[in-house]
């Protein structure tokens, strides 16, 4: 678990930027135009993760299922190690992921990143998911309850 | 005797050949897309992934397609798959009261925080054909609402509240169970068994269920609350020493709540089946749910009576994948299982006549039981 803010910002960013569609991240990656430059350490290679559920919802843990997922480890020029999970068989979006983790730990290139990629991601999620509140409650029952005839 | 032992080559080549021409059908009608399985079939998709138990939309949606629709086949397609890929470990558990929900009823309470929502539901449909469908006419978009953000409360937490259900319970043991690791051992616990029901056969545990509700197993269920939507997966990545957000995924939650009156083991109270499936998959979820509940008689000490409480039976007989492949061995070359059966019929019918001349001559009337 993060323990630190530095910590908390990585954390928050490589679970928005893995939340994220693909091909928003990569339009906001080539309009930000990043140098992609890196060295592949790891993958990006394709395998499950184990789903956990808890009995009854809130009880005892068990497996029910599993999911694809893709990670992948990068090390730029400058040393920064970079790595990324997400769920999907994406190669390409887990590259990028592990290559912008890379840089964000540049104080520059955070910044630069999280104004011109993460937050914008992050807002599509907020909007998306309004929407589908939104639609969701236009099929909220209103009850009516009947008049009976009693004096 | 002689059984050929090789053979057969060119005809399982060609018969391939011809397979997939069939799949691809006539060469006039466009060829569908992956996309268009996924988002215009994906309740098929939802079904492969979760018998399949691998959560990937569009490695269902190409199963479906390579299948030719036919369900079981994919789900086995999907399955074969997953064994090709290493595990990386094991998700945080994913938080349904923290769900993105798209539909949330309750037959329980009328009123309840966060209300009843309907969303895409099947339900109320008049289930008349609708010819507009054989066309492309455009679909007006979904209405919208200004939605409150009333967080959408477990009915299972309601009725907690006044102690009249059982809470969720604790782990009864210190490892949980994992049959893509370990082979299946019975008894089992509960764990285990949910992860079975959860790619367990929709239909099977769907007449199960059934069979439980019409009196094989005395069950008074409510569906007290069926939940669809999305949530996170989160995982603990040790390079990083934190856990991160994968993504998300939709799943179906069904709490079923049983009336019970109460038995040596257990005062009288309300008891609960619970189902977790992957995708929009309301009657599997409500299935699983009823199973689960049927199958927990021995914890409850009730008596065993029905097939849905046999945990055996049912979870032996659950997945639609070792159901096939055993079903469908049958079709398999036989040649010389059979001709051996073939020998011992033709000598137990010269036996049996055998036995009936020298009964007639003797005239014997204590009939015996065959040898």
């Amino acid at each position: 678990m993060a323990d630190n803010t530095a910590g908390n910002a990585r954390q928050e960013r490589l679970s928005t930027l893995a939340s994220a569609s693909s091909a928003e991240l990569i339009e906001l990656w080539d309009r930000a135009g990043i140098d992609s430059a890196c060295e592949m350490v790891r993958g990006p290679e394709i395998g499950l993760v184990a789903l956990r559920g808890r009995i009854g919802g809130g009880g005892a843990l068990f497996n029910f299922g599993e999911a694809t997922v893709t990670r992948a480890t990068v090390r730029l020029e400058n040393g920064a190690v970079g790595h990324s999970v997400a769920l999907g068989r994406d190669r390409r979006k887990a590259k990028l992921i592990a290559i912008l983790d890379a840089l964000a730990q540049d104080p520059d290139m955070e910044s630069k990143i999280d104004a011109e990629i993460v937050g914008p991601l992050k807002e599509s999620l907020v909007v998306r998911d309004k929407k589908r509140r939104a639609e969701t409650a236009a099929t909220k029952v209103d009850f009516f309850t009947m008049v009976r005839g009693e004096d | 005797m002689y059984v050929a032992v090789k053979g057969g080559e060119t005809a399982i080549r060609n018969a391939h050949r011809l397979l997939a021409n069939r799949r691809r059908g006539d060469p006039s009608v466009p060829s569908l897309t992956l996309e268009q399985i996924a988002e215009q079939l994906a309740l098929a998709c939802d079904r492969v992934m979760s018998e399949g138990s691998v959560y990937d939309r569009d490695l269902a949606a190409l199963a479906i397609k390579q299948a030719r629709g036919d369900l079981i086949e994919a789900i086995f397609l999907l399955r074969a798959y997953r064994t090709t890929l290493p595990r990386f470990g094991y998700s945080e558990p994913v938080d349904t009261a923290a769900m993105q929900v798209e539909r949330r009823i309750s037959a329980t309470y009328k009123d309840l925080p966060g209300g009843q929502m309907l969303g895409p539901t099947f339900d109320y449909t008049h289930r008349l054909l609708d010819p507009a469908l054989a066309g492309d006419e455009e679909v007006e978009a979904p209405e919208s609402h200004e939605s409150d953000e009333t967080p959408v409360v477990r009915v299972s937490d309601i009725l907690a509240r006044e102690g009249l259900i059982e809470n969720d319970g604790v782990s009864e043991s210190e490892e949980i169970g994992d049959l893509t690791r370990t082979p299946m051992e019975f008894p089992m616990n509960r764990d285990t068994r949910l992860q079975a029901l959860s790619r367990g056969d929709e239909g099977f545990l769907l007449a199960l269920g059934y069979s439980t509700q019409r009196g094989y197993a005395r069950s008074h269920p409510f569906a007290g609350e069926i939940r669809i939507g999305e949530v996170d997966v989160e995982f603990d990545v040790p390079e990083l020493g934190f856990t991160v957000t994968l993504g998300r995924i939709r799943v179906t939650e069904c709490q079923m709540v049983n009336q019970f009156q109460g038995s040596s083991k257990a005062p009288p109270q309300f008891t609960r089946g619970y189902g977790l499936v992957f995708g929009q998959s309301e009657r599997k979820a409500m299935a699983m749910a009823l199973c689960d509940r049927a199958l927990r008689a021995t914890e409850l000490g009730e008596d065993i009576v029905a097939a849905a409480q046999d945990e055996e039976f049912v979870i032996s007989h659950s997945d639609n994948v070792q159901a096939t492949g055993f079903v469908e061995h049958l079709k398999l070359p036989h040649y010389v299982d059979f001709q051996a059966e073939l020998d011992l019929v033709r000598r137990m019918r010269a036996e049996h006549a055998a036995r009936r001349d020298s009964d007639s001559d003797s005239d014997s009337a204590m009939p015996e039981a065959a040898e």
